[in-house]
């Protein structure tokens, strides 16, 4: 296979991880609405059992998503992560204090107390969708870092990623992030808890959040759809390319199809759970909806000679898949490891089918066995 | 930027916070990679005899695995990404090859482990026993293959092979990922240190078997749990032994100034004497206090000459000889570290100078940059040293290290030993210090692991990828006192979760006793 294709291969399989983590950051929005929806402690037992039993894949697919970064796109794993330092140190932090809470926070003489590992889930419930979702805004409105001859990266600000909090576009980004989060979390508290009182708030929640997340998400579309975008010129330049990425939309029927038919099942998903509120599936479709609509995001900014991490100090460091990528020989060689994906997906599917077939009850948790 | 080196402020507090870090995961990583076995040998002889016991016994472990796990998680993730948040230089310069090894333990090692690790803990009554047990199985494959490729990445950066340098890119690009994979330092590297985690792991259990004897509760579940990681640990223990005398093998001949460091070997030469204790003290004509002297020492003549190469007689260069340039045994013809720093500012001259070249189309001047940039290539890292004294690491730190651990490790075996026939005897009225000794030992076996890692990454330095980038050049360019606070943030947090962790595991310890 040709470095052309391997380069776009592997920003199809970071777009699918994109896609799928935002997915699973149902957990965080999950998380987020601890004490709106668990109003008693038998309650909130029920819903950090619920989502205890997920929190790790969303915790991996982070790591992963770093890793197939690193291994595929170095020059975005050093320039992000070193450039924009303080906000993925904010971001893991969050996740650090995630990691433990679900396993201690029932845990005789735990040290800090039940209440405060409730309130770190709740904090990475907050923190981590808003801030992942306004670092992925930068992959369109820019960063201001610049690139010398070693392709190391100087950060132009003191700021350190904190600039980004600087651009109201990222701001719409990250509350869409964050509300379909909060959406998702719902419909899967719906999908996988037994309780009358916690099923009714859950569809109260899911109403005002998914009709957040759809201003938001419509409004960033808007502002990104209609103003200049970073492209690759004929000659090679980076240059800001107005109506970039409506070009791109037109440019790639398959691509923008994918997003239609994602935001369809996002809808989907959420209108028929909030008519019929007996109905627990709508986690599939939103879900499945929201993979497809963030992986045509991710294409968006990705494909088509357009630059996926553009620089606004000095638009020639702006990172393209094209100049970021990993050598030809490491891409291949990455691209056999990559076959293994399907059996990957297939023993997740069949694990977590195990341990979701029937939802959690009050009785469950009564029961004796490993409870969080 | 590359040619220049980092402020010092920046480079330390860079490599404490890698250091904190690191040192905190490896806390709690060694106990799941060998608990994990553990567990699963136990629900595999409930599922194969029925007996409850076995049930209870695995359950009791699995708690504390679960607990030891969580906060293992936590620390690693941290890691990963400080790669590219704080050596974002480093990223760049070896990430064609280093970023594979991460992206393959995530997908193949992170998923298992995540998904398996949910349904050992929350299965029992949702799976069939089979598969519940298959699944506890896969959390010991998952979190094994994940110390696979971590350390495939780590034995790379000790002896980076299998790639070649990419001018143009101004980075290594893997050329042989066979040769990346199975490098004699990466199997080395993964074995010794998959059988030392093993080992802390049947210190683990054999101590808190040790205090219910004490304590005179649940005797059969202890005796039970002391048999099964006493033998675990006697093989492990053995293997870490094994594999810890080809690492210095290898040692020896890809990274001489550790190995002289290990030592405290200021002179080399044939038939050199293995010191097994010494002391070491300011040496008042020493050209550098980087270098000391071994005082009160106690050795086996011609036994570190036969440890490296074996062979009495086989040349072991030292420190100052290493400074000096030497011939080893191999017969490579190594120059002065004075003379590969000029090689290594030529390489460096040769870069800037190619790639300017490239950029002006000049393609003559382009080739003969190219030239001399090849044939220096190998003393690339050097060029960024200012002395020839910064290619000498912290000797003590590396030196008691290296006893310490070794030390412990002959403890161990003894520990095993004596444990397994304590309990096969049940002589558990008679012999009342074992169990103190077995408890001493688990906190002694962190020391030990811990220990291993100083002597690995201490006594790289001052190379973060070995002879071809220093620390000094890999960190990213950021205010200092951004690590700083950094630093201090996770200190803070890993501090509290350790306390929070040890409280919950002793309660759940102490409550199992109730």
């Amino acid at each position: 296979m040709s470095l052309d294709i391997l380069q776009h291969y592997w920003w199809i399989l970071i777009a699918l991880l994109g896609g799928i983590l935002v997915f699973l950051l149902f957990v965080q929005g999950g998380q987020s609405l601890l004490y709106t929806i668990g109003k008693t402690p038998e309650e909130k037992d029920l819903l950090t059992n619920s989502l205890g039993r997920k929190w790790e894949f969303t915790f991996t697919t982070l790591v992963v998503f770093g890793g197939a970064f690193f291994a595929s796109f170095p020059l975005f794993y050093s320039s992000s992560f070193g450039g924009a330092y303080i906000v993925w140190m904010l971001i893991l932090f969050s996740f650090v204090v995630q990691a433990v809470s679900y396993e201690y926070r029932r845990k005789p003489n735990n040290f800090l107390g039940q209440r405060t590992y409730e309130i770190f889930l709740i904090i990475n419930g907050i923190a981590a969708p808003l801030l992942i979702g306004a670092a992925v805004a930068t992959f369109f409105t820019g960063s201001p870092f610049k690139l010398n001859e070693m392709m190391q990266v100087t950060w132009m600000t003191p700021w350190r990623g904190l600039d980004a909090l600087f651009v109201p576009t990222n701001y719409f980004l990250a509350f869409a992030v964050f509300f379909l989060a909060r959406t998702l979390g719902c419909l899967f508290f719906i999908n996988t808890i037994n309780h009358a009182g916690i099923h009714l708030r859950c569809i109260k929640q899911l109403r005002w959040n998914a009709a957040l997340f759809v201003v938001t998400l419509l409004t960033f579309l808007g502002i990104i759809l209609c103003s200049k975008g970073y492209g690759i010129t004929t000659g090679g330049q980076i240059a800001r390319i107005p109506y970039k990425y409506f070009h791109n939309l037109l440019q790639m029927p398959v691509n923008t199809f994918i997003l239609l038919l994602g935001v369809v099942a996002v809808l989907y998903g959420i209108i028929k759970s909030l008519r019929h509120p007996q109905w627990r599936k709508g986690i599939w479709f939103t879900g499945a909806g929201s993979i497809l609509a963030v992986f045509s995001l991710f294409i968006l900014v990705g494909f088509n000679h357009t630059s996926f991490y553009p620089s606004t100090a000095d638009l020639q460091s702006s990172l393209t898949i094209y100049n970021a990528s990993s050598s030809h020989f490491t891409l291949e060689a990455m691209s056999y490891v990559s076959l293994i994906i399907p059996f990957v997906v297939a023993y997740i599917w069949y694990a977590w089918r195990a341990l979701t077939r029937k939802p959690i009850s009050p009785e469950e948790l009564r029961d004796g066995g490993h409870h969080y | 930027m590359m040619y220049e080196i980092s402020s010092a402020s920046l480079v330390e507090w860079s490599r404490w916070q890698f250091a904190m870090t690191a040192i905190y995961h490896y806390m709690f990583v060694p106990l799941t990679l060998g608990l994990a076995f553990l567990i699963a040998v136990m629900e595999t002889t409930w599922v194969r005899t029925g007996k409850e016991e076995w049930l209870r016994t695995t359950k009791f472990w699995m708690k504390l695995f679960g607990i030891n796990f969580a906060i293992g998680i936590a620390t690693g993730l941290i890691l990963e990404f400080q790669f590219g948040s704080n050596w974002s230089n480093y990223s760049w310069f070896v990430g064609d090859i280093f970023g594979a090894p991460l992206a393959i333990e995530g997908l193949l090692a992170f998923f298992l482990e995540a998904t398996f690790v949910a349904v050992m803990f929350f299965g029992w009554h949702k799976v069939s026993r089979r598969f519940h047990l298959l699944s506890t199985w896969m959390v010991f494959v998952g979190a094994n293959i994940s110390a696979l490729w971590i350390l495939v990445a780590n034995a790379w950066m000790q002896n980076p092979v299998g790639m070649e340098f990419n001018p143009l890119t101004a980075r290594n690009e893997m050329d042989d990922f066979w040769a990346v994979l199975l490098s004699p330092t990466s199997i080395n590297k993964f074995f010794h240190t998959v059988t030392s985690a093993y080992t802390l792991s049947a210190c683990f259990v054999v101590g808190v078997s040790t205090w219910f004897i004490l304590k005179k509760k649940q005797f059969e579940m202890a005796r039970r749990s002391i048999l099964l990681a006493s033998v675990f640990g006697i093989l492990s223990i053995l293997a870490t032994i094994f594999t810890g005398d080809t690492s210095a093998q290898d040692i020896a001949k890809t990274q001489p100034m550790k190995f002289a460091a290990m030592e405290g070997l200021n002179r080399g030469g044939r038939n050199m004497e293995l010191t097994v204790f010494g002391v070491l003290t300011d040496k008042a004509d020493a050209p550098t206090p980087r270098m000391k002297e071994t005082t009160m020492t106690i050795g086996l003549p011609g036994m570190l000459s036969f440890l490296a190469y074996r062979d009495t007689d086989a040349y072991i260069p030292g420190i100052q000889d290493i400074l000096d340039g030497y011939t080893s045994e191999t017969g490579q013809v190594y120059p002065s570290t004075r003379q590969r720093m000029e090689n290594g500012k030529k390489a460096i001259n040769a870069l800037k100078n190619y790639k300017q070249a490239v950029d002006a189309q000049d393609k003559q001047t382009a080739h003969a940059a190219l030239g001399t940039l090849k044939a220096h290539y190998r003393d690339f890292g050097y060029g960024y040293l200012q002395s020839e004294y910064e290619s000498i690491p912290n000797v003590p730190l590396v030196f008691y290290s290296f006893r310490i651990m070794v030390g412990l490790g002959f403890l161990f075996v003894a520990l095993f030993v004596v444990s397994w026939w304590y309990a096969r005897k049940r002589k558990f009225e008679k012999f009342r210090f074992i169990p103190y000794v077995a408890i001493a030992c688990v906190p002694l076996a962190y020391v030990a692991s811990q220990c291993g890692w100083i002597v690995a990454e201490v006594g790289r330095q001052p190379w973060v990828v070995q002879d071809l980038m220093p620390t000094s050049a890999a960190v990213t360019r950021i205010a200092s006192h951004w690590v700083v606070t950094t630093f201090w943030m996770f200190a803070v947090l890993f501090t509290v979760l350790l306390i929070a962790e040890l409280k919950i595991m002793f309660t759940q310890i102490k409550k199992e006793a109730q």
